[in-house]
């Protein structure tokens, strides 16, 4: 019988479908395994589940001899060396498409939170500070009709977009590769080059891989370039935008505010100086966080992990390649 | 011959454009302070005013216009007019200016971002963070919340507010049903919203968002018997008048689990009071009244007052007028 190591808690009911598959061993804790301690769980499995905590590289590889199977419980993988799974004939599975609705809510939310300066309100209203109403108090800014700037305009890309005209906005963005002019026009979506979008944008949203040349996409210049009354939002990957020039654009008003659903590093240290700040708002990376999709994650994950096991051919593989004799 | 300007007074401090187009017209007092005047000051300025620019914390009522002797308008930075006792200024022919309209798109902005807050739990994540208390990067089990997308939206009261509401909603990809004193083809057309009787729409709606006026009818609208129907992961939005919902009903059926969470930008009473139990819940999210606060709203909404105002004193047509009626007498002659 096969063996697997689940690096953390999952959903019962994915747990349940590779149990029927092979002898599990889930990771209890709430913490991620340590490092020597991962090395030793995956000694003599043939399937590992992993997280975006858990670094699965050569090193893991070579202390894992019979592993057949690796499965990624994320849309992203940058925490897996694919390269050296692909050289090993390793599948990687992951878990694309089930969180882009998800992720697009979340995006919004954080959009609309800032712009409305819905935490910062909500804290007044916590610990007493409502006293009274006033016209001039706590004023944020226009959502509908204003413009969205969105960078990367992948799957979550298209969604907020959608949900942008609810809201009457006008739509600018920017991608290394343009989208077709029917899909174009089937979202009302206007291509133009990064700068005009960070220059005509009033809310800018970031949806790209972290992959080397988007680390610190966003930085001095960019910011820079952005309104004065610009808010910024990242449910991307934090080391897209460089969090020192974030902190100073947020701290001088060079850009009115932001939403995170990420951070560099992941958890922010509670001594980071843009937790101190009103105009920025920070979430523990919880935009896929719903029942639903943290569901429908799960069992995807387990279904692709059973299916490496198997050795058939799982449908949602990062490294196809190495079905290919 | 020198006309004597009318005077008037403004309740709160405005956007400098709103007070300069009364100024034009008019000798104005603002009361300076971020508190409403009191209402024996209240009182004392109205014996002399010709006009008044009020906001939903003053109280205009019989007794105040009785001590109005040469009051000739009201005008109400606000869309709705729960302050003001509307039969009253009709009967002594005082028109009553507010400014729905204006405030439409800004108050379905801030429903929307209510519901997003309480379903994705950002305020509740936000403060926690803040705390330092985020030290695991990643759980699947951590911090679920309910989904926005794909689920049923429940529209208590299509009017202005509520047909926004519902154009947001859509790039939601959410199912709309509503419920309105009259049906609104207009809303079943364009956003393929469906109208079904109250309780449908409380047992089968994942969110529920309240956009009627406070009236007799509406007071605690929303009490235990409507909880207690409502599907346990459901979530309440009201952005409409805090008394449209009983307070208590409300903390119950949070604390017992009736409904999975609630966002409230309004409360009852208002401001909400410090140690009101509501707030130790951690599945409610309260913010200040802000439906309209928005820079270019405010300012707009401030303009339209303004103009209002200024219209009633030159005994004009108010461009927003809540009660036409006033002017019936005249129109008769």
């Amino acid at each position: 019988m096969p063996k697997i190591f689940v690096a953390r808690r999952i959903f019962q009911e994915a747990l349940d479908m590779i149990a029927k598959e092979g002898q599990v061993e889930v990771w209890p804790d709430e913490i991620p395994p340590a490092r020597d301690v991962l090395l030793q769980k995956v000694a003599d499995v043939d399937g590992l589940l992993s997280l975006l905590t858990d670094k699965v590289d050569a090193e893991l590889m070579d202390a894992a001899p019979k592993l057949k199977v690796i499965s990624q419980i994320a849309v992203g993988y940058e925490n897996i060396d694919v390269a050296e799974a692909t050289k090993r004939r390793i599948p990687v599975g992951y878990t694309p498409g089930v969180l882009t609705n998800t992720t697009a809510d979340m995006a919004f939310a954080l959009l609309m939170a800032a712009a409305r300066r819905l935490v910062e309100g909500a804290e007044a209203v916590k610990s007493g500070m409502w006293k009274t109403w006033h016209p001039l108090h706590f004023l944020g800014q226009d959502i509908h009709g204003a413009t969205l700037g969105i960078l990367g305009m992948g799957r979550i890309g298209l969604e907020m977009a959608k949900r942008a005209h609810g809201f009457g906005m006008t739509i600018l963005y920017h991608d290394v590769v343009r989208r077709p002019l029917d899909e174009e026009k089937k979202y009302g979506i206007i291509y133009q080059p990064l700068d005009t979008v960070l220059r005509k944008s009033d809310f800018i949203s970031v949806h790209v891989n972290l992959i080397p040349e988007t680390y610190h996409l966003i930085g001095k210049r960019e910011l820079t370039l952005m309104k004065p009354t610009a808010v910024l939002i990242n449910a991307a990957r934090g080391p897209v935008i460089d969090p020192k020039a974030l902190y100073h654009a947020l701290k001088n008003k060079v850009i009115n505010a932001a939403g995170l659903d990420v951070t560099d590093p992941e958890p922010i240290p509670f001594d980071d100086p843009l937790i101190s700040l009103d105009n920025c708002i920070i979430v523990p990376h919880i935009a896929s966080a719903s029942v639903a999709t943290r569901l429908r994650m799960s069992t995807m994950a387990a279904d692709n992990l059973i299916n490496g096991l198997k050795g058939k051919r799982m449908v949602n593989c990062v490294n196809p390649e190495v079905y290919q004799s | 011959m020198p006309v004597a300007r009318p005077k008037a007074f403004i309740t709160r401090l405005l956007p400098q454009e709103a007070l300069d187009i009364v100024s034009c017209e008019a000798d104005l007092e603002v009361w300076p302070n971020k508190y409403p005047p009191p209402p024996q000051i209240l009182r004392q300025k109205v014996f002399e005013v010709e006009g008044i620019l009020t906001n939903i914390m003053d109280r205009v009522d019989q007794a105040l216009l009785d001590a109005a002797p040469r009051l000739r308008v009201v005008s109400q930075l606000a869309a709705g007019l729960d302050n003001i006792d509307l039969a009253a200024a009709t009967n002594r022919h005082i028109p009553v200016g507010y400014t729905p309209g204006v405030v439409s798109a800004v108050t379905a902005d801030h429903t929307f971002a209510l519901l997003l807050a309480a379903a994705h739990r950002v305020s509740e994540s936000e403060r926690w963070l803040r705390k330092g208390k985020w030290e695991i990067a990643f759980h699947p089990l951590f911090w679920l919340g309910s989904e926005v997308h794909h689920s049923r939206l429940g529209i208590v009261g299509m009017g202005k507010i509520g047909m926004e509401v519902a154009k947001r909603a859509r790039g939601f990809d959410m199912d709309i049903l509503y419920h309105s004193r009259t049906p609104k083809p207009e809303a079943e057309a364009t956003y393929s919203a469906i109208y079904t009787d109250f309780s449908t729409l409380l047992e089968s709606s994942d969110f529920v968002t309240l956009h009627v006026p406070l009236t007799s009818e509406t007071r605690h609208l929303i009490g235990k018997e409507e909880l207690r129907i409502m599907k346990p992961t459901a979530i309440l939005v009201n952005t409409a008048r805090g008394p449209v919902v009983d307070p208590q009903a409300l903390h119950q059926a949070l604390n017992k689990g009736w409904i999975a969470g609630a966002a409230l930008d309004v409360t009852d009473p208002e401001p909400i009071l410090p140690d009101d139990p509501l707030l130790t819940l951690e599945n409610l999210v309260v913010t200040p009244h802000l439906g309209s606060a928005t820079v270019t709203t405010r300012k707009r909404m401030a303009i339209l007052a303004a103009q209002n105002l200024v219209a009633g004193l030159k005994d004009e047509r108010l461009p927003s007028c809540a009660n036409f009626e006033a002017y019936t007498e005249y129109e008769g002659k």
